[in-house]
């Protein structure tokens, strides 16, 4: 998923020249966390390597609150939870270890699918990004997992070597090096956390669909609010340009103008903004093309029409043919800006993918962006 | 109904028969259900589902795979291109942690 933060370094100063031992336990015990037990705790147990946490099994309207908020950009990058290990009911040597990214969202959604159930859950330090995205990156990989396994001492509270990891982590962990690096076996378990208690109780087996990732409708829909979030900014921006320029005209600057021309411009650019962040995402299988370019251009072109053909045979709700002609070019332009950069939300498209994409629409989008301009001011002065 | 497929003959998902011992570690991590194994071995069945996420080929233990992997994301492209990096979605790496 698009996010966009920077790079400030190691939590907490850890310098590089440290053993990766120490590093990771220095990370560990760095208390992100205020003192008390945090809300999604319920007590604590004692092991080999100290007192752990216990975890709720049912998320609270607290948890729910978070998950809803991030879903909105809110404190998105700081939603997640100290690294290491935490225990669910009684657990003992024999019980099973799960995997997964501090990001909190992740370990909510593996802890609430544990109800009922003994079992350890070992946090890796992800940087708060969730496991897909953290495991493209690596910060969810191998190392990082020896690295923690290590630093909680894994092996002096399990008898077994068996670790269960999400299935979207395999693009960042390697289970052969981590089998030739510390003996461990890494199994991956379903995509999807709800599959996790069927998985389980059919003996550690996933089914063919257990494997697959989806993009269904519901999963877009949550995407849109945040997509809104983001490129709201430039929303602000780009109208405030237009109102500015919408005094211009015959006749010199004109306050009416912008009551008129420039509310309509706004409008307009609210149209693509929508069609882009939000209808394209949503309709995304039902719209034709494959580059979600294609995509976005279509649904703006789609908006555009319809308010021309509205006042037809004038030119819509425009104030003449030139002004509707800039919006033509300018709404399908701004919308498949938008919808290309879903691509990165979405579940199924590849790097050499978008790139080939790019190499067309980028272009394109920018030609039709300044032509759009161009047309719309000529039609200012007509 | 247009579905949620992206563009053809774009992959650069690669597999080596020779090499590949039929272990079916590629159809456990794949979540894109792009192999099947026939006559032992692991093949490709549908090659432009493959969104070069390179779980196959990072628990491949001989090798048999390789995938210019990476985050198919546009933003991440625009980003590498600015900063002059490879793609990078430059997804929260802590701004403040502690």
């Amino acid at each position: 998923m698009n996010e966009s933060t920077r790079n400030t370094g190691e939590c907490c100063q850890g310098s590089s020249t440290q053993k990766p031992v120490e590093q990771a336990r220095e990370q560990q015990e760095c208390t992100c966390q205020p003192e008390e037990a945090p809300h999604w705790s319920d007590g604590s147990i004692d092991t080999p390597s100290g007192r752990i946490l216990r975890v709720k099994t049912t998320l609270t309207p607290r948890d729910h609150l978070g998950t809803w908020m991030v879903h909105w950009g809110i404190r998105r990058m700081r939603y997640k939870i100290t690294p290491g290990l935490y225990a669910v009911g009684s657990p003992t040597q024999q019980s099973p270890v799960f995997v997964t990214a501090n990001y909190k969202m992740s370990f909510d959604r593996l802890r609430s699918q544990l109800w009922g159930r003994h079992a350890w859950i070992l946090v890796l330090d992800t940087k708060g990004v969730n496991v897909w995205c953290s495991a493209g990156k690596g910060t969810f990989g191998s190392e990082e997992l020896m690295r923690r396994i290590q630093a909680v001492r894994l092996e002096e509270i399990v008898s077994h070597r068996t670790l269960i990891l999400p299935q979207l982590s395999a693009t960042g962990v390697s289970a052969h090096i981590v089998r030739k690096g510390n003996g461990w076996r890494v199994v991956f378990g379903p995509v999807r956390s709800e599959d996790l208690p069927r998985y389980l109780d059919a003996g550690m087996k996933a089914t063919p669909q257990m494997r697959c990732v989806r993009f269904t409708l519901a999963n877009r829909l949550v995407l849109i609010p945040l997509e809104c979030v983001e490129w709201f900014k430039y929303l602000v921006l780009a109208s405030v340009v237009f109102l500015l320029l919408s005094g211009f005209g015959t006749g010199g600057y004109s306050l009416e103008r912008i009551q008129d021309v420039g509310l309509r411009s706004v409008l307009m650019l609210l149209i693509a903004y929508l069609a882009g962040a939000a209808f394209s995402p949503a309709l995304l299988p039902w719209i034709p093309g494959r580059a979600f370019s294609v995509k976005g251009a279509w649904i703006g072109l789609a908006a555009v029409v319809v308010l021309i053909a509205y006042g037809l045979p004038g030119p819509g709700v425009f104030d003449n043919w030139l002004e509707a002609g800039g919006w033509l070019l300018l709404v399908p332009a701004i919308s498949s800006f938008l919808a290309m950069n879903f691509t990165g939300a979405s579940t199924y498209t590849s790097l050499s993918g978008v790139r080939r994409e790019m190499r067309v629409a980028v272009p394109s989008q920018i030609t039709a962006t300044a032509a759009g301009i161009v047309v719309w001011v000529v039609g200012r002065f007509m | 109904m247009f579905g949620l497929r992206y563009l053809e003959d774009v992959v650069t998902l690669e597999l080596d028969a020779s090499k590949c011992t039929g272990c079916g570690n590629c159809i456990e991590v794949c979540p894109h259900a792009v192999f099947e194994i026939f006559e032992k071995k692991a093949r490709i069945v549908d090659r432009d589902a493959c969104m070069e996420c390179g779980a196959c080929a990072m628990n491949c233990a001989p090798g048999a795979l390789s995938v210019d992997s990476g985050v198919g994301c546009a933003s991440a492209v625009i980003t590498g291109a600015v900063r002059g990096t490879e793609p990078t979605c430059g997804c929260s790496e802590d701004a403040d942690c502690c």
